[in-house]
This record gives C-alpha cells, structure tokens and sequence, in this order.
C-alpha cells in the first residue's frame, strides 16, 4: 500500500504530521514525536515579538544600573544581546532537531514586521530546517485598515521571504478573510509552495470574577475540521502548491476526511496531546485500515475525491466560477 | 591603522591580550576591565597573535593572582596581569621573586591610591611608587594611546632585557577615559614581538627534559653576591627600551623617548613629571612661552630603571631652577621619590664633573587620589619657581593651611584652544545621560578628522547619584587629561540638581545652557536660583530649554529622556550643522535601537523630531528677577562639623576645603546621612493606617529604614501636625494606645520592597496595600510629620518583644538612609544588627559594597541613639577582615578582663558590693541581662569619676567594655569566599565571639559583578562570562565541620523570623558565629522589587536552604543542626527563570546552560538530602568543640 505524499516539495512516508505546539519544543519532544510515526514534524512557532520584548527586557536590566558609580560602570560581561543571540535557543532546536530525526523538520515562524521575516526566515534556512511555515498572526486593531491592506501585507510577506531563502515556504493562513480561496490563490501566486489551513487564533475570554480577560488555551475540537476542510476541497483543484488540513484531528476518520477534501498532508498537535506522541503511528493504522476496508492501494486514489471539481469554463473562471466553486461546496458541506 | 575610541583599560589590555598566552586576574578598580575584557575575549574563543587561545584564570586575591601568574611564568607560558592599588601591594613578594629570577612579563597597572587614613578608588602612584624598589622595570603611559603603545613596547622590553616591567597609567584620568586612538593590527604585533624571544622565555621554564633548581636558600657566603649578578641586566634597560621605540616608531610613526623633553632649548625653569599630567604640562609651558617666557617641561616615562643618562640630557643647561612633581606621598621622607632621584642625579653629575651647574630643585605633590591637576596649576609652579626663594617642598591643587606647602595658582586661566568644543552634561546615574554621551563621543569621533575625548565623574552613591560627563571634540587629537573648566555648553538633564548645585561654574562668555524643566519656557528663567540668572545675565549665555520627560512620555518612550537630551545638544551645540547632526542621531539611533524592532526605532525617531519641535531659546533678561536661593545641603540644625565640612562636600566643593578642615587620622563623626535629605525618588513609600495589621514585615525589609514604627499614649499626639497619621495600636495589654509608622520620605528611595512585603492586600479589587508607593509632590507635610515625630520617644527596649518581627520594628535603625542601590538586598540585614545591637556593637568591615554605602564620605549610615550610643565602625582592608575583628575582640577581652580585676580591687573605694557583685556576676545573654548591665555600668561610671587615683581612672577607661560588645564582621562573600577565606578560617577556629555576617549576593557587586566562588553554577558573571563552571562552596557545611561555631544560612524574604531567630542566637552565641545572608542584587539582573520574590524563591526551590547549627544544643544533647526551609517545592528552572544572570547563558549557550541547570539540580537534591539526613542526626554525631 502506497501512503506516500508529497508536501511543500518533501517526500514523506505518508501524510500525518506533527503540528506546531508545546510538543515540539524540545528535541527529545520531536524525537519522540518521530519515534512515534509522524511522518514530519513542524516545530513551535518562534514568537518574534516575544523575543524582542525578551531582548528589551534584559537590555532594560542591563543598563538599569550603568553608568551610575564609578567602581562598577556596568554588571555583566558585554555579551551583545542580539536577536541571533536571542533566537539561539530556537534555532539550535532547529539545528539539532534536524539533525536528531530522519523525518523533515520545519521551522515555524511569527513575526511582526517585514524586516523580521526575512532576517528570521535566513536564520531558520541556515539552521537547517527542510521548509519554513510562516504563522502570519496579523490582527489589524486599527479599524481603519482596509482588508485590502491586510492581504497587501501578506503578500509582501511571502513575497520576501521566498526571495531571501531557497527552502519551501508554506503560509499558515488565518480563516478570517473576506474572500480566503481568493487570497490563497494570491499567496501561492506571491511564491508559497504550500498552505496551512487554518491557523486557530486562542482568543481571550472575559472572567466574570477577576473582571480581568483570561487567554485559554484550549486543543481543537473535530468540529473545527470542517472549515478548513471546506476550503481545501475548494482550493484542491485551483492549485498545485500543497495544502495541508490543520485543526480538529482527533482520530483517523478525521485524517480521511481531509485527505478525500484535498489535503497533502494532515496536522495536529490536539490528538497527540490527548492520546500520547506515537499516536500517530496508531492513526496511521487507522487509515491502513480503511483503505483496506475501502479498496484503495494508494493514497492518490483517494486524495481529493471530494474536492470541488475545477473549473473548465474559462468564462466562469473569475468571480463566476469562484462563486460556483463555493456552490459546490456548499452542496457538499452545507452553508459556509 | 584602525582608528577606534576606547579606553586606556582596553587601550592596554588589547595588546596585553594579544601577546600572551595566560592571564592571572582579580578585580579591584579601577583596572578591573582590563581583566574583564580578557575574560570576554577568552569567552569569545578570541585567539592571540601567536594562534593561541588565552587562558584567563581567576584567583582569590592579587597575592593569588601573582602566585598563579609566577608559576605561569616558571612554566614557560607568556603571562600578564591586570591591577592596581591594594592589589599590587598584595603581589610585592612575588614581585621580588620574579624580577629576582629575571623573568619576563608585564603586569598592566591603572595606577591608584592607598588605603591610609581612607580608602580611595582614584588614581595617583602612591601603589607603583610602593613596588619601585622589588626590581620591576616601570614603564608610564601618559595617554590613551600610550596606553596602548607602550603595553606592546613593554612586552618586547621584557623579552629582551628578561627584566620583567610594569607597565603603568593613571587609574580613572587615562584607565576611563573614551579617546580617539589608532589600534594596533594583530600583524602589527606579530611582527613587533619576533617569536625567537618567546621560544626563548619557554627554553628557561622548568622542565624535567632538562631539570635544575630555582629558588634555592642561601646563605650569608652568596645571597650578596647573587644579589649583584642581575646589574648587567638592569644596565641593558635603557638602551633595550630605548631601541623597542625606535622599532616601535618604525613600525607606526609613533616616536617616544625614555625621557622627553619640550619646551624652549634655552629654558630656565624646568618641570619634571610622569604619567598623565605631563600633557597638562606642556599646555601650561606652550602657554608661557608664547608669553616670552623661557620654560620647559620633562616627561619620564620609564621609571625604573631610572635612566639618569636621559633625564640629565634632557635638562639644558641653561635651566636654572627645576620642580620635581610626584603623585605621591611618602610621609616622613626627605623628598618623594621622583624629586629623590632626580636630584641624586644631578648631584652626582655635578659632582663627578659631567654637568656644570646645578639647578636649584624644589619637590612638589599633585593630584592624589585624582585630584585635578590642570595646566593653571602648572602655571603657578612655573611663578613658584620664578620666585627668588621657591618653596623647597610644596604641594599644588589644595590649600594647605596647616603645613602651608600649598602654592597659589590663578584657577581661571584658561589656556585650551578655542578650536576644541567643550561640553559639560549634569546627570543623575542611569539615566542614560552617560550612555547617550558616550554615543555622542563615538557618532562625532568618527567623523573624519574629528578627534573626541569623554570622561565621567560620579559621585559617592551607588543609585541617585549625580553624573557630571566631560567632553570635548576638536581638529586635532585631545590631551587634555584634566577636567573641563569652561564650557561651551551645559546641559541640566535634571532640575533638581541645579536647585542644589552651582550648575554654571563652567560658564564662560556665550555658554550654550540647556535647561530639561518641567516648566513652560516663559516660566523658565523666573525660576531658575538668582545666582544662576546672574550667571546667564553677566556671561551673556545662550539659554534653551525643553520638557524632555513630557517629550519622552509622547514619544512612548517612558522616562527614557537621553535621546530627546542627546538631539538637543546636536541641535543647539553647533558641533555639526543641525540637519547632518539629526542625521547622524537617527543614524546611531537604528545602529543602537535595530535590535529592538522597527517600533523601538521609530520611537526614538519620533523623539529627535519632537525634541527639536518642543526645545525652546529662552531670551536672558537684563536683570535678575528671582528670590529662589541653592537649596542648603544640610540643615542649620547639623553640627558644626557636618555643616562646614560635610556639606562643602556635599556641593562639589570639596576641592576647597583647607587641610585644617579635615581630621588628621580618618576619624570622622558618624550619624550623617540624617542631614542629606536627598529625595531622590517622585514615588515613595505612603501608609495606610486603616488598612495597616501593624506586622512590622515592611520596616524590616526596608533597605534604607526610612519605615520607622513606635506605640505611644494618645496623648502624645498634642500639637501633632494635620497630616500626621495615627492608628490604635493593634496589641493586647496597651488600651487607648496609638501607633504610627513613619515615613522618611524625603530618604525613600521608591524600591517598593515594603509593598512587595505587606501581607495586607485591600479588598478594594485595586490590589492596594497598607503601604504604597504615591507620587508625592509637596514633601514639607513629611518634613512637618517626621519632626513631630521625632518628638515621641522611642520605645523602651524592655518594653519590646525581640523575638518577632512584629517587636522589633519598636526598635531604633542605628544604620539608616545609606547611599546603597535601591531595595537593596544587604542593608536590610544590617539594619537588623544595628537594631538589635548596635548600642554595643563594634564593626570590622571587608572591603566592599557594605564599606562604600557603608563609609564612603561624605554622609554616612551608621548612627546613634539618644544616649549617643552606637556602632563603632571600621573598615581595614579587604583580605584581613576577620583577623581584623578578631583584634577587636581580643583587645575587647583583654579591657573586660582588666576591668573585671580592678573592679573587685577597687570594691572597697566604690563601697557598692551589689553593683559590683551584679556588674560581675551577670552573663549578659539575654536582652533584660543587658539592660541591667547598661544600667549598672552608668551608675559605676558615674561613682567611679568621683573617686580619686590611678585605679579608678584606670577603670573608667574600660567600664564600658563590663557591658558585653557585640564584635561584628561584615563583608561580601567576595571577602568571606575568596580573598579573606584563609583569615575568616583561622578566626571561626579561634573559639573567640566573634560574629560573622556575610552578605551573600554571589558575586562581587562593589566591582561590577565578578564570579567568586560563592558564585552558583550556570550564572554569567564577569569573570565567568561564559557561565560558572562550578557549584558554589558550602561555606556553611566548612564552619558546620568545626562543631563550636554557631552557623546560619538566612533569606529574609524567605522567613524574617528566621532570620531575626539566627541573628539573636549567633550574637548570644559565646563563640564564633557565622551568618550567610542571602542578599539579591542588582548583579543578579532582577527587578529590584521583586527581589524579597526571588529571595523566596531561592530559598523554596532548594538553592539556598536555611539551616542553623547551634553547638549549644549539641551540649544539651539535642541534634544542632535544624533545617527551617521546608522541601523545596519547585524546581531550580523557576528561579533561575527571574534572573538574567542565568538567562544570559540560556541565550549564549543554551546546551550548556541546560546542561548546568541539570547539574545544579542534581547538586540541589543531594545537598538536600545530605541536610535532611543530618537533621535526624544525634548530638553524639556532630563534632564537638573545644569547650567540651
């Protein structure tokens, strides 16, 4: 039986991946991941954000006190605190997670700003990690950012950071898009070789004790899987960049289910949270089984069966045949 | 050449790095950086020029350093160290013995002051002056350049001479000084020191290839005559040092001479100087000449060997009078020693016929302990000399009123080319003024063919203190080695300094005055201090100002104002053309700030832009239109002494105080820092009496006891102010009684430390304590409160229940409102002894922070109480601490033993047999013993002034010590772990009571945070800036082995009470006792606030368990040994988790930190069992000390 995929240009052994999460923050967490069956493993995100507020913090500290007496000008060796020395940690996981595991390992990447993305996104590439997922997390506070300036920012993004780095680079896309199949489209058409979808966005919740928000953080649910599942049967056949199924993966059905939608591969850190690290091996077992059950020899065979078919009419290749296209889906996964 | 703008400390180590291959280092200031930046280096795999990684070894002391560094040298390995001061003094015998093997290397000295009568970090010779004699050739560097240039020609030196040297400059004038030089290539020195002279020095180490014995014993028949084998050696000097120039020039076009000589060839009057000062000289002599005088000035810079040859070419012939300058002092002698040899020369040179006339040659002292000696004071030796009979000896910089050796000088004159731009910057530490004109030096430095020049003065406080930054820019290089006189422009970064100082006595015509206010520009000038509008007004100046920190708030940057304040100086100095000098902000502004991210970038570009848009010129009126006086350094009620002495100090006029002003023997009156009201912070401590429990845990905490708590009767409260607050006193068996807890505002120092203490959280949903931190604007109702409150009595001792933290909060700070960081982690537990103790207690202590914010003039902490009791402090020497307290108790025991004799001979005389039965009989162990004694010790004192003869005055000089004196040692575990380990050992075992307190912040925090071996594994430090590589010592367990000394290992933000159990019960103690008190600190990287947390913290995750050892349990066979912290409950992750010192390696080296943190875990664990499992121990199981 033949579960081979191919997911952003990499050859896996088949198509259950390790998401980013908590697991995957050290490197005995990704060898036991990869002890465990995923057939490739995406590391934790690294908060770029954070670590310059980490930066600011510590470089806050180092001169609190300088230049105050004269005995002590300062309080510490001048080791420069700079954002490589900063990420170290992050990409010495990167380095030697690669290094510790025959499955690819890829590199996560949040970040705030153009500059940032490109400086990150070479650091990453030099450390070794086999493609870059870029966790664009941009929520646009100021209610007087158009949506098209959110896009327009988004395809800077990709744009830079496919230029700065040779590895493949796959967006993890937020669901929160006006139009998200369309701004798909543009991000592969910018230089992605991939799509994530979705990212889960863990937003605040008010406690009515503390009147303070708490910020949970709670594992999807099978549920979630319908959305992105929804959209990769809508994008399957519009584009050759690899989609990949994120959120609600709870067992192997779930897997099936996004495999018969489109998607190349299948992410989650939810199931290996709630069942163990080599839960994938067992979901894998799962998924031997069905196609057993169902006949099927090669994941090919059943991949994308239940993808919007694509569309032939040039006429309704604009806006037309998007709008078909989410008929289509409609039909087959109800109101969107 | 690359042209940089460092140091002399990294001018020197630079090349001293490069060409050696080991290091032997300890800190002590000011050379401490160079060791620093070796370590950094090494840390930085950083290679010399021979391909080599450097080792850089840290030793327990400067005797250590030279020890390691002459067995080094034995060894055949290339070795230098780095130091100064007290540490060359501790390196003497080893000096000896290296130069009297003629081995070659350099030690690099930042050349500082003696411990005599005071300590003083500033540079002069006295410390290289006191080595001249062990056979180190010295070698003085005059500039930051020569700094570096003459460690290389001192290396090449020793190679060949095989006489080792030392290589020399003035400690803070050229070790701190930021100047434009050009470095020296790796290269360059390669090809400088040929590798022959190295394979060389390794072919005489000791080797069993080829074994022979050095350092034999000898005897009367040869040791004189192996003394004089070495003279060919030394003779060879000069001529070596002399051709290392010549190579040296070669090589860099950079000529120098043994001996220099400039001025006119046929001068009259010549000055002889060494070190820095030379520069200041030559200003002074170009000045005169030009004035048709005929004057010269002669640098030495090689010392020793003291090249007469030279110095006697270097004088013309037609010099007539000549003054001799040393920066040093050599009591008792005919001259100092540079006069000394000087005139020898000449003497000898007359006498054997190789010079014709001798010139008259006065001695004369400048510029102890950094002194200012500028080119105005040379002018007047130069007048001194003029005179028909010059003072044969004088001194120049001071007004010596006493001895009358000062000359007279004109302090206005101003000889500095008009072309250099000269600004001066007042600033409070911190604040970034500093940092920001640091920037500034190297943003204009490195603009070509401008040369910068910056140097910092600070004053005595360890946070608030005043910064006065010095810089100067110009066309040519700047030797200028003297501070700045008159300014062409001021900044004022602070209002409240120019409310207290004379802001403007570097103004001259037309200064530039920056003013940073908090009040609109059309206010600005009414409310400047009349003498300053006077200023403005007569010296035509140019007035601008801005509100920098409302400027900084806008720009969200916080009360970070050094950008707006730096953009100003660009915009309104002239130094550049104000477009290219916003330019050249904003550009040093993304190179700075990039790191941060784009928004901290465009913060402060926002900020340059809104600091030129709200920076305003403010016309100076014709007249003076202000009534607003300098605010009193201290008030008209302060003794004489503090009002005439202390508070000239106080206003940076310290310079002008006479000889007569000053005590002749160090010994000055203590209780000071009670007239400083130095209200350095807007945010200080207000109580809320509703809300307070009366506990006590935030005026235990308090590091600066301005928390002050007493009971009284309500009627004490007649006449009491409006504002001033009262509660019920909330203890049984006092009804109607009232309390107060009073603060010291106007001393606060807003650390927060009380409210981080407070168990009291208001159910207001605001998370409000019953103490707080406010801004409190008007500070006169705290001035009113805290006066009134003076008034009520203190609480009687008797009265007050010592065992809880509750009780002593009653009892008076007799150490109170110290110059120490804020929130610092040590003054909480001094304060403790004071309170508990101090009316008896005599202190020795270590060298360290605890001496400086302890005994650094001018105000001091250590107090009294109404009797006029309190401890009696002193301060030997770093490394002798404990064998210095150990004198005190001794001579303490001998006085109450002689008493104790006399008391019973004169029983008759003093016809009281109960007093004297009582005074005998009582063992003093317990508070209510003591009050007795106290008691009964006045009333013998009293009756034993009326009673005639010898025995009884006898006895009156010793009665006090019948009242039992508590002997402290204080000091860092710098001392008690490193340098004063051997001393601290021997006294634990000496059985004497002595009491031993270390406060424990794990790394030496007076120096700027170096490892010592208290040091916990994985933290970075200097000195171990590649992580600790070791667990820190058990001294604890060391002092545990004895079995007779009473040990505590305390954390009062872990258990106060605890604490407070293991003070009372080492003091009862009669034996030794040792206390380690962890102490945070701000070499931790901590939010200071939150460092009783971190103390928890430390305590609850294993790292600092507390555990007391008390032998007297022992003898009631019960287990001594307790362990009061309970099983740690969390992980060593967590609290290294707060503090950078642990982040820093997580960040540089993360392998290895996990690796550490794994180890000191596994470290943790066992020493926790090891703990547990004495605890059960019996008392038959722990070694017993003598007494049983």
């Amino acid at each position: 039986m033949d579960l081979t995929t191919t997911y952003l240009g990499l050859e896996l052994a088949h198509p259950i991946v390790a998401s980013a999460g908590p697991l995957t923050q050290t490197v005995d967490g990704v060898r036991q991941l990869a002890d465990g069956g995923a057939a490739a493993i995406v590391l934790h995100s690294l908060f770029e954000e954070q670590l310059r507020a980490e930066i600011a913090r510590d470089e806050r500290l180092l001169s609190a006190h300088a230049d105050s007496f004269p005995e002590a000008l300062d309080y510490f060796p001048s080791a420069p605190v700079t954002t490589r020395s900063a990420a170290y940690s992050y990409l010495s996981l990167v380095e030697r997670a690669s290094k510790a595991v025959g499955v690819p390992v890829i590199a996560s990447l949040n970040g705030s700003d153009l500059g940032s993305w490109v400086e990150f996104a070479r650091e990453l590439a030099d450390a070794g990690a086999a493609a870059l997922e870029l966790n664009i997390y941009m929520v646009p506070g100021d209610v007087k950012t158009t949506g098209d300036l959110v896009v327009k920012r988004h395809l800077e993004i990709v744009s830079a950071v496919t230029d700065a780095v040779s590895i493949p680079v796959s967006v993890k896309m937020s669901p929160y898009f006006s139009s998200v199949g369309n701004v798909a489209l543009q991000l592969v058409d910018a230089g992605a070789s991939g799509l994530v979808l979705f990212n889960r966005f863990l937003q605040p919740d008010v406690n009515i004790e503390t009147l303070h928000t708490d910020a949970p953080f709670e594992l999807s649910t099978p549920q979630e899987g319908r959305l992105p599942r929804t959209w990769i049967a809508s994008l399957r056949n519009q584009t050759d960049a690899s989609l990949a199924g994120s959120s609600g993966v709870e067992s192997s059905d779930d897997v099936v289910r996004y495999l018969l939608a489109g998607a190349d591969v299948v992410m989650t850190t939810a199931a290996l949270i709630r069942h163990g690290r080599s839960y994938p091996r067992e979901m894998l077992g799962g998924l031997q089984a069905w196609m057993v059950r169902k006949g099927f020899v090669s994941l090919s065979q059943a991949r994308g069966m239940l993808a919007v078919p694509s569309i032939t009419d040039g006429e309704a290749a604009g806006r037309g045949g998007y709008v078909a296209a989410i008929q289509a889906a409609k039909e087959r996964y109800g109101a969107l | 050449m690359t042209r940089a703008i460092i140091d002399g400390n990294e001018a020197a180590a630079s090349v001293a790095y490069r060409l050696n291959e080991l290091c032997s280092i300890y800190p002590i200031t000011p050379s401490s950086t160079m060791a620093e930046l070796a370590d950094e280096w090494a840390g930085q795999q950083k290679l010399n020029v021979f391909g080599t990684l450097p080792t850089v070894v840290e030793m327990q002391s400067e005797g250590g350093a030279a020890g390691a560094l002459h067995g080094a040298l034995q060894g055949g390995a290339m070795s230098t160290t780095f130091t100064a001061s007290q540490g060359l003094l501790l390196m003497i015998p080893n000096m000896y013995k290296i130069a009297g093997e003629l081995t070659s290397t350099v030690f690099h000295v930042a050349a500082r002051s003696l411990a005599t009568q005071g300590l003083s970090i500033f540079g002069d010779h006295q410390d290289v002056m006191a080595v001249r004699q062990t056979g180190f050739a010295l070698l003085s560097s005059a500039h930051v350049q020569e700094a570096h240039d003459f460690a290389a020609i001192a290396q090449l030196a020793t190679l060949r001479s095989r006489v080792p040297f030392l290589h020399f400059f003035d400690g803070f004038r050229t070790s701190h000084e930021l100047n434009t030089l050009d470095m020296l290539s790796d290269d360059d020195l390669r090809a400088y020191v040929p590798e022959e002279l190295i394979l060389d020095h390794r072919r005489r180490a000791l080797s069993p290839e080829h074994p022979y014995i050095r350092g034999t014993a000898q005897n009367p028949d040869t040791y004189f005559q192996s003394r004089e084998t070495v003279n060919p050696f030394y003779d060879r000097v000069p001529g070596i040092v002399t051709t290392a120039m010549d190579e040296f020039a070669e090589l860099t076009g950079r000529r120098y001479r043994l001996v220099e000589y400039h001025g006119a060839p046929d001068a009259d009057r010549v000055l002889v100087i060494m070190g820095s000062a030379g520069q200041t000289v030559i200003q002074a002599v170009d000045h005169l000449n030009v004035l048709g005088e005929k004057v010269g000035v002669i640098q030495i810079r090689m010392y020793r060997p003291f090249p007469v040859a030279d110095v006697l070419a270097a004088i013309p012939e037609t010099v007539t009078k000549m003054a001799v300058m040393d920066r040093t002092k050599e009591p008792g002698a005919g001259g100092e020693p540079l006069f000394l040899d000087v005139c020898a020369a000449l003497a000898e040179a007359v006498a054997s016929g190789r010079r014709a006339t001798l010139p008259r040659v006065i001695g004369g002292r400048y510029g102890l302990s950094s002194k200012e000696f500028t080119p105005a004071m040379a002018v007047g030796v130069y007048a001194e000399l003029a005179k028909a009979s010059p003072r044969p000896r004088f001194t120049v910089g001071i007004n010596d009123d006493v001895s009358l050796t000062s000359i007279d000088y004109r302090a206005d004159l101003d000889v500095e080319s008009p072309a250099t731009r000269r600004a001066v910057f007042y600033g409070i530490g911190s604040d970034g003024t500093v940092g920001a004109n640091k920037n500034t030096i190297k943003i204009l430095g490195s603009v070509d063919g401008v040369y910068a020049q910056g140097y910092f003065v600070y004053d005595s406080k360890k946070s608030g203190s005043r910064t006065v930054s010095h810089l100067r820019f110009g066309p040519e290089p700047i030797t200028a080695p003297y501070l700045i006189s008159k300014a062409d422009f001021i900044g004022v970064h602070h209002w409240s300094i120019l409310e207290r100082v004379n802001v403007l006595r570097y103004a001259r015509e037309g200064t530039v005055v920056l003013v940073n206010a908090p009040h609109p520009p059309e206010e600005l000038f009414a409310r400047l201090p009349a003498s300053m509008q006077r200023t403005l007004i007569d010296q035509h100046c140019e007035l601008w100002t801005i509100d920098a920190n409302a400027v900084a708030r806008k720009a969200g940057m916080g009360n970070r104002t050094n950008t707006v304040l730096q953009t100003c100086y660009f915009a309104i100095s002239k130094v550049l053309p104000r477009d290219e000098a916003i330019r050249q902000v904003k550009g040093s502004i993304r190179k700075t700030y990039g790191r941060r991210g784009p928004d901290v970038v465009a913060k402060n570009e926002a900020a340059v832009d809104a600091a030129i848009e709200y920076l305003h010129r403010v016309e100076v009126p014709d007249a003076v239109a202000s009534a607003v006086a300098l605010l009193a350094p201290v008030p008209a009620t302060a003794p004489e002494f503090v009002r005439d002495v202390t508070a000239k100090m106080l206003l940076d006029e310290g310079d002008d105080l006479p000889v007569s002003a000053l005590p002749v023997d160090g010994t000055y009156p203590s209780a000071t820092t009670k007239y400083e009201k130095r209200n350095i912070s807007d945010l200080v401590a207000v109580w809320d009496p509703d809300a307070c429990i009366q506990c006590g845990n935030c005026a235990f905490v308090c590091p600066h006891a301005v928390l002050r708590a007493k009971y009284y009767p309500a009627q004490a409260l007649e006449g009491a102010p409006a504002t001033f607050q009262t509660a019920e006193l909330n203890a049984a068996g006092l009804p109607g009684a009232r309390y107060t807890l009073q603060v010291y505002a106007e001393d606060c120092t807003g650390c927060s430390l009380c409210v981080e203490a407070c168990p009291v959280t208001s159910n207001d949903g605001l998370g409000r304590k019953a103490i707080n931190l406010e801004l409190v604007a008007d500070r006169e109702p705290t001035r009113q409160n805290v006066a009134f409150y003076e008034t009520i009595p203190v609480n009687l001792r008797s009265r007050v229940d010592f065992g809880t933290v509750r009780g002593v909060q009653y009892l008076e700070p007799l150490f109170e409102f110290s110059g120490a960081c804020s929130g610092c982690g040590e003054t909480p537990y001094l304060k403790l002894l004071s309170q508990l103790f101090g009316g008896r207690a005599t202190v020795a202590n270590a060298t360290g922070c605890s001496s400086i914010y302890g005994g650094n003039l001018p105000t001091t902490p250590w107090a009294r109480n109404k009797y006029g009791r309190g401890p009696a402090w002193s301060n030997s020497l770093f490394e002798d601490n404990a064998e210095f307290g150990l004198g005190l108790r001794l001579a303490a025991d001998l006085h109450t033993s002689r008493a104790r004799t006399l008391l019973n001979e004169l029983r008759e005389q003093i016809g009281d047999d109960g007093l004297i039965d009582g005074i005998l009989d009582n063992d003093q162990r317990h508070e209510s013993d003591l009050s007795a004694q106290f008691r009964a010790v006045e009333e013998l004192k009293f009756l034993l002034d009326r009673i005639p003869g010898p025995s009884a005055s006898d006895l009156r000089s010793i009665a006090d010590h019948l009242l039992r004196r508590s002997v402290w040692i204080v000091g860092g575990d710098g001392w008690a772990f490193d340098i004063g380990s051997g001393g601290l050992d021997h006294v634990l075992a000496s059985g004497r009571d002595v009491n031993v307190l270390v406060l424990d912040t794990e790394v030496y925090s007076n120096t700027g945070g170096q490892a010592s071996k208290a040091t916990p594994m994985g933290a970075v430090a200097k000195f171990a800036s590649a992580g600790k590589e070791t667990h820190s010592k058990d001294l604890a367990m060391q002092a545990i082995a004895y079995g007779n000394v009473y040990v505590a290992r305390v954390a009062m933000g872990a258990d106060p009470q605890q604490t407070l159990k293991a003070f009372r019960e080492a003091e009862a103690y009669d034996g030794p006792s040792l206390i380690l008190a962890y102490s945070h600190c701000i070499a931790h990287g901590i939010d200071m606030k939150k460092g009783l947390d971190q103390q928890y913290l430390a305590v609850n995750s294993g790292h600092w368990p507390l555990v007391r050892f008390n032998p007297v349990l022992r003898s009631t066979e019960q287990n001594p040994f307790l362990l009061d912290s309970p099983r740690p409950r969390m992980s060593l992750r967590t609290y290294h988790a707060n503090e950078l010192r642990y982040r820093m390696l997580t960040r540089t080296n993360p392998e290895t930190a996990e690796r550490m943190l794994e180890s000191s875990q596994l470290e943790v664990d066992r020493r926790w069992r090891d703990y547990e499992q004495m605890s059960v121990r019996t008392a038959s199981e722990f070694a017993g000390g003598v007494k049983e």
